[in-house]
């Protein structure tokens, strides 16, 4: 491939690698997510209890449903690096890109502090268990979130490939463990009596309120279009990468729901930090407990991985526009990656990782992600209105338009609900922190863009304007 | 014509990082350290605990065996904690006014630069 851009009157620039297949997509998406089985599901059964739990990962499942259908549309037609950011700025305006890039910038960096947060609580558990309590994790959090910035600074497809193998092991690790329980290998057998005898703890209001950390299971898939730029072939490697994601997390989802339910007390649940390495505890099967610790560490290590390079991805974009300075707009002359923005995100990572517990990292990440989530739906309408279909060639045509889009919006109105209940005041502060970006970016940084630039697809002009 | 944005300085470039950070740090990391941010889930421990008196039957005693808890007592608080799912209609009506601006707000401007991108990029409307 060219790794040059040769337009006439500009000078050669240059570009991302086109290296990536469906595969690819798949575990960068699964591969992000895939953590949340691991870590922060659970949150949900603490804050509705068991059936809350269940009911949030399904109706999650949809909403997120939605968000595939959507997403692989656009995305198979607005085929650039930063994903989301580059639809906002063809569709809505340069504000809101800005907006979705810094949601993606926040949801991801704040599930890759997740991620380094969960690396230190796991060790800790296992050197507890080994007789040495106490671990110092901060060393092993700054260790994870700098290893994987190294490589992601080496190059995407070493990193995606990397993820790929991880990703893989890991969603085997949930399927055995599923499987050996099944088959009676659990030393403890499983329990749903809480499920008749304390099915709703808080009520009909706890199900509603477990939504918000239901979200957590498949947070993260829309992340595979941020490597648009980077796929070989976008129109189907992308909707096909992530409706694979889709169905591979609802399968782990669920069975992750049934055997951590079944086999750890839902108050102890509610709060867990490695619920699947506990529930591995509590079959009392070392091999379980090795493999459910190396899953663990494996989609944590996967996750983080996957959020540094879409972080720096949608970082880079920006700085590419001029939203941000243009020096983050720079591509490393022989690794080919956005490597000044991987570099500049570490210390953000590391502030909250090291200072903020996870609950709370994990509602900002959510809060990230359910505004970016609101944005599509208006995006989508907004698309299909100023190029209806036939007018411009898109690469996928998702059915139903506009019952995901409705369909989405009700989800994601019942989600800011459940987050209200209980973590009102991180709703208020991330809402305000984007208030306060906007009017920054409106009033004083939009004069550095270059206001045809941010126009860049081959389309006619949009209906209306 | 083409919109000519003037060129940053290093200085400038660096000022707007720093604001971007001192934002993100401000708004999102200070109301945590400071406890102002966090779940409102609080214990209601009971007097003289068992596992029959906290409802924990013999499997899920077991299962707290496996998971290092053998004493009722130090799983009382966590077994009794819940959360506190009251709240004003006021401050519900106050967020939702603050979301559904914010959204209302960025839509609006962005319509507003979106129209300058459009112009510059296929030539004035044809009335």
């Amino acid at each position: 491939m060219s790794n040059t851009n040769a337009n006439a009157g500009q000078p050669a620039r240059l570009q991302l690698l086109r290296v990536l297949g469906p595969a690819h997509i798949w575990a960068l998406g699964v591969g992000i997510v895939l953590v949340g089985e691991y870590m922060g599901w659970n949150f949900s059964v603490g804050k509705g209890g068991m059936i809350a739990g269940l009911v949030a990962c399904w109706v999650a499942g949809l909403l997120y449903t939605c968000v595939a259908m959507i997403d692989s549309e656009v995305t198979s037609t607005v085929a650039a690096a930063g994903g989301q950011y580059a639809q906002a700025k063809h569709i809505v305006g340069p504000l809101m890109a800005f907006n979705v890039g810094l949601f993606l910038v926040m949801a991801y960096t704040m599930l890759e502090a997740g991620n380094a947060i969960t690396i230190g609580f796991l060790l800790d558990t296992v050197a507890g268990l080994q007789g040495h309590s106490g671990l110092n994790q901060q060393p092993f959090i700054v260790l994870a979130i700098m290893f994987l910035a190294w490589l992601n600074y080496r190059g995407v497809l070493a990193t995606l490939t990397f993820n790929l193998v991880i990703t893989a092991i890991a969603f085997l690790a949930i399927i055995t463990l599923f499987l050996v329980v099944q088959m009676g290998g659990s030393a403890v057998p499983l329990d749903f009596s809480a499920v008749t005898t304390d099915p709703m703890p808080y009520g009909w209001v706890g199900i509603i309120a477990a939504l918000h950390f239901g979200l957590w299971f498949y947070l993260g898939i829309e992340g595979t279009c941020q490597a648009a730029e980077e796929v070989r072939s976008p129109a189907r490697s992308l909707p096909y990468g992530t409706m694979a994601g889709i169905m591979t997390l609802l399968i782990a989802a669920t069975m992750t729901w049934y055997v951590c339910s079944g086999l750890i007390p839902w108050e102890y649940l509610g709060q867990a930090g490695t619920p699947l390495f506990d529930a591995a505890r509590v079959t009392g099967n070392s091999s379980l407990m090795v493999l459910l610790f190396v899953g663990t560490m494996f989609s944590t290590l996967a996750s983080a991985n996957g959020c540094i390079n879409d972080a720096s991805r949608a970082w880079f974009s920006m700085g590419r526009d001029r939203y941000l300075p243009i020096w983050f707009g720079a591509v490393h002359p022989v690794y080919r990656t956005p490597y000044r923005s991987i570099v500049f995100l570490v210390p953000i990572a590391l502030i909250f990782a090291l200072g903020a517990p996870l609950d709370q990292v994990v509602t900002f990440s959510i809060l990230s992600g359910l505004l970016g989530y609101t944005f599509m739906t208006f995006n989508m309408v907004m698309f299909r209105n100023k190029w209806p279909l036939g007018s411009i060639k898109r690469g996928y045509v998702h059915p139903f338009h506009p019952l995901p889009t409705i369909v989405l919006l009700l989800l994601c109105g019942t989600a800011y609900f459940a987050v209200f209940l209980g973590y009102g005041t991180q709703l208020i502060a991330m809402t305000g922190f984007y208030i306060v970006a906007s009017l920054w970016f409106h009033f004083r940084r939009y004069r550095y863009v270059r206001r045809g630039d941010q126009f860049t697809m081959p389309w006619p002009r949009p209906e209306g304007y | 014509m083409a919109y000519k944005p003037p060129k940053q300085s290093l200085g400038g470039q660096i000022f707007d990082v720093l604001t971007l950070l001192v934002l993100t740090v401000g708004a999102l990391y200070i109301p945590l350290y400071l406890g102002l941010a966090g779940a409102a889930k609080t214990p209601a421990p009971i007097e003289n605990p068992t596992w029959e008196a906290l409802g924990q039957n013999a499997n899920e005693q077991a299962q707290w065996a496996a998971l290092g808890y053998t004493d009722p007592a130090a799983v009382n608080d966590m077994i009794t904690a819940r959360f506190d799912y009251s709240f004003s209609w006021s401050a519900l009506i106050i967020m939702a006014v603050l979301v559904i601006g914010y959204f209302i707000l960025v839509v609006r401007l962005s319509d507003k630069e979106y129209r300058d991108v459009i112009e510059e990029r296929f030539g004035p409307k044809e009335e």
